[in-house]
């Protein structure tokens, strides 16, 4: 049976083969072959990691399975009051096992992160409530950590229920729930992040700026220049885009330093009295990330330059304009899309900016990225790694969506 | 020449100084015989090229930086040129989407692309290995192989695949006959593109490489970070010295593909 099945399937995937070739679908299957290898590649090998960080971002699997009792008596609790003696007898069911197990821990680091103090509780009383003891539980438990009087304990537990939770997202953008559900904003001196966001849109939004300013008139000087002269000015713009990162990083560093160029030549010309500390500072980051970031606006701005005929700046002339005027209504308008595409890709790659701030800045200029890798590798706490990520990749692809709509990637080809 | 030309042409001027100026610094300081970082050079040699060449450390990040470098171009430009033809070849539907998927790792933040690969590449024993590291830096590699490839392409004339299976030849002998002959400043511009983009990787180094797949990049962050050693600045002229034959080897292959679009000149 199984025999006919399979000739019967073998004629009909033949049928199909000859129907596809017929209406033209032999060149798609092809096409979907070659390009299957990189897309598998990239899938498996990118997305997916990608995707399943960002997944850390709002999952909340730690606690769950070590506390399943407590997190049931928990259920329906309003989160006014503190629970009933049955929630206390769950935990301290939950605990004994996750003791004897050795889970504990893995619950008491993710509601540490919620509320710091709490890893010490859960383990402590871990540890005071193994032996077996008279009375109510709820005695029992608040004799052995005051925490469990507290409301918000019981609430840091409910809300890391699982299997998905706003937590790191909220304490990404400086919020929390409290035990009843409401999102409040955290205490002042534990708002880190809002700054972050503002200081890193700030960083990025002066760079680009400064590159545009810098940037535009290269960008129409090369345009308009001798073919000779602009191939000198080309090449002073592409040397640095092709030279590594972390070189131009390190000629800022040299030339910075406190025994560096800088500071050598302007006490040499008396503007010093001694060396001053040029590092380490918002001054040193932006100096280097538009130096890095230049060639990015110059690129694109020149591509559109390029293609305007300089015809039409001669008729503006020819027909009484000032050059002022000419520049403001005729050139301007034209070179538009290319300013669009520089401040895109400057802007965006510098909300990105990873090594040059690590290098060159203090603590006050560290923008987002240093602040995922910080809770990436210090302190390990991936969920609010992961909820900065998402924020700042969607961001990214939110900048990015925007401006495809607002302007379109076709207008500029940069090459 | 009017005032305001004049004023345009200093800014200009100005902006390209700032450009060079770095890269006019630590050149000449890499040849001091000294160990100051300012001028005058207290004499000119080859110290620290000696001290570099002489570090196990420097050389051992000199061979992972070129020996991951050519591995991870060779992974990419494969995958990358196959998919480009692939793109060019029919319209698969969705292609759009792909090409989303396909150029995605060059517009995920690098820091994203770090944490997420070492989070995943760890528990299957990719993390501090060479091989986890050029799987890395063949998918960041991988978009340009792809853009670039895909551009000479969409100058590439159909019917000559068509003439060649006309004339017998299979689509592999097509291919490596006739179509690879014309694309390959492409292919091997997009491979430069590939190698440079590795040579130059430094945030996904610092996350994923162990201590001894240390490249040129991360074994420069380390010594940035702590006293600077010209040793750092004899490593950055050889790396920047590189990259300069990387440009002008796409500088030279675009101007090759170019005329080899541009349209016969007649015989004057």
């Amino acid at each position: 049976m199984a025999h006919v099945a399979a000739i019967e399937t073998g004629k009909a995937a033949a049928a199909l083969m000859r129907r596809a070739r017929k209406a033209g679908h032999g060149p798609k299957i092809s096409a979907a072959l070659l390009v299957a290898p990189l897309l598998l590649f990239v899938l498996i090998a990118f997305a997916a990691p990608i995707g399943s960080m960002l997944m850390r971002g709002v999952a909340d699997p730690e606690v769950a399975p070590v506390l399943p009792r407590t997190l049931a008596a928990l259920q329906g609790w309003n989160g006014t009051a503190l629970p009933d003696e049955p929630a206390f007898a769950a935990l301290v069911e939950d605990l004994r096992t996750a003791r004897a197990a050795g889970t504990l821990p893995l619950a008491a680091g993710r509601l540490n992160h919620d509320t710091a103090g709490l890893r010490t509780t859960l383990v402590a009383s871990g540890r005071r409530l193994a032996a077996p003891f008279e009375g109510s539980a709820r005695e029992a438990v608040l004799r052995a950590d005051a925490a469990w009087g507290n409301v918000e304990t019981w609430g840091a537990i409910a809300r890391a229920r699982g299997p998905y939770t706003d937590f790191f997202l909220l304490a990404a953008l400086d919020l929390k729930r409290d035990a009843a559900g409401t999102i409040l904003p955290v205490a002042e001196e534990q708002a880190v992040f809002r700054i972050v966001f503002v200081r890193s849109f700030w960083i990025a939004g002066m760079v680009t700026v400064i590159t545009l300013l810098a940037g535009y008139p290269l960008a129409a000087l090369i345009a308009t220049a001798r073919p000779a002269v602009a191939a000198v000015l080309l090449f002073a713009v592409l040397l640095p885009f092709w030279t590594s990162l972390l070189v131009r990083t390190a000629s800022w560093m040299v030339l910075l330093a406190r025994e560096g160029v800088v500071n050598h030549a302007l006490v040499a010309l008396g503007i010093f009295g001694a060396p001053q500390q040029l590092l380490f500072n918002r001054f040193a980051v932006v100096i280097a990330m538009v130096h890095i970031l230049l060639p990015f606006m110059v690129l694109p701005l020149y591509a559109v330059m390029r293609q305007i005929p300089p015809l039409h700046l001669r008729a503006a002339a020819s027909l009484g304009a000032h050059p002022a005027a000419a520049f403001r209504r005729v050139w301007l308008p034209q070179t538009l899309p290319g300013i669009g595409a520089g401040c895109l890709m400057v802007f965006i790659q510098a909300l990105g900016f990873y090594i040059t701030p690590a290098l060159l800045g203090g603590g006050a200029d560290q923008m987002l990225p240093y602040f995922i890798g910080f809770y990436a590798n210090q302190t390990v706490n991936w969920g609010l790694a992961a909820a900065l990520s998402l924020i700042l990749l969607a961001a990214t692809v939110l900048i990015v969506g925007l401006y495809g709509r607002l302007v379109g990637f076709s207008a500029v080809r940069t090459s | 020449m009017s005032a305001i030309r004049l004023g345009w042409w200093v800014v200009s001027l100005a902006v390209v100084v700032f450009l060079v100026a770095p890269l006019g610094v630590i050149i000449p300081l890499s040849f001091s015989e000294g160990s100051f970082l300012h001028f005058p050079l207290p004499g000119v040699g080859l110290r620290w090229y000696r001290a570099l060449f002489a570090s196990e450390f420097w050389l051992a990040a000199l061979w992972n930086s070129l020996g991951i470098g050519l591995a991870a171009t060779a992974l990419a430009t494969a995958l990358g040129t196959l998919a480009a033809i692939g793109l060019w070849r029919a319209a698969i539907p969705g292609s759009a989407a792909i090409m989303a998927i396909l150029l995605s790792p060059m517009v995920v933040p690098s820091i994203i692309t770090a944490v997420a690969l070492t989070f995943a590449y760890a528990p299957l024993g990719l993390a501090s290995t060479h091989a986890g590291l050029v799987i890395a830096h063949a998918l960041l590699a991988s978009p340009f192989v792809v853009v670039t490839v895909g551009a000479t392409l969409s100058q590439f004339d159909r019917t000559l695949l068509r003439a060649a299976a006309a004339c017998g030849a299979g689509p592999v002998a097509a291919f490596l006959r006739v179509m690879l002959p014309i694309i390959l400043p492409g292919v091997v511009a997009g491979a430069v593109f590939a190698f440079a983009t590795s040579l130059d990787e430094s945030v996904v180094v610092l996350f994923l490489a162990g201590p001894s797949q240390r490249t040129l990049p991360r074994q420069m962050f380390a010594g940035l970070k702590d006293t600077i050693e010209l040793t750092i600045l004899a490593a950055a002229t050889m790396l920047t010295l590189l990259s300069l034959v990387l440009m002008v080897l796409v500088r030279v292959l675009s101007a090759r593909t170019a005329r080899a679009r541009a349209p016969v000149p007649e015989a004057a």
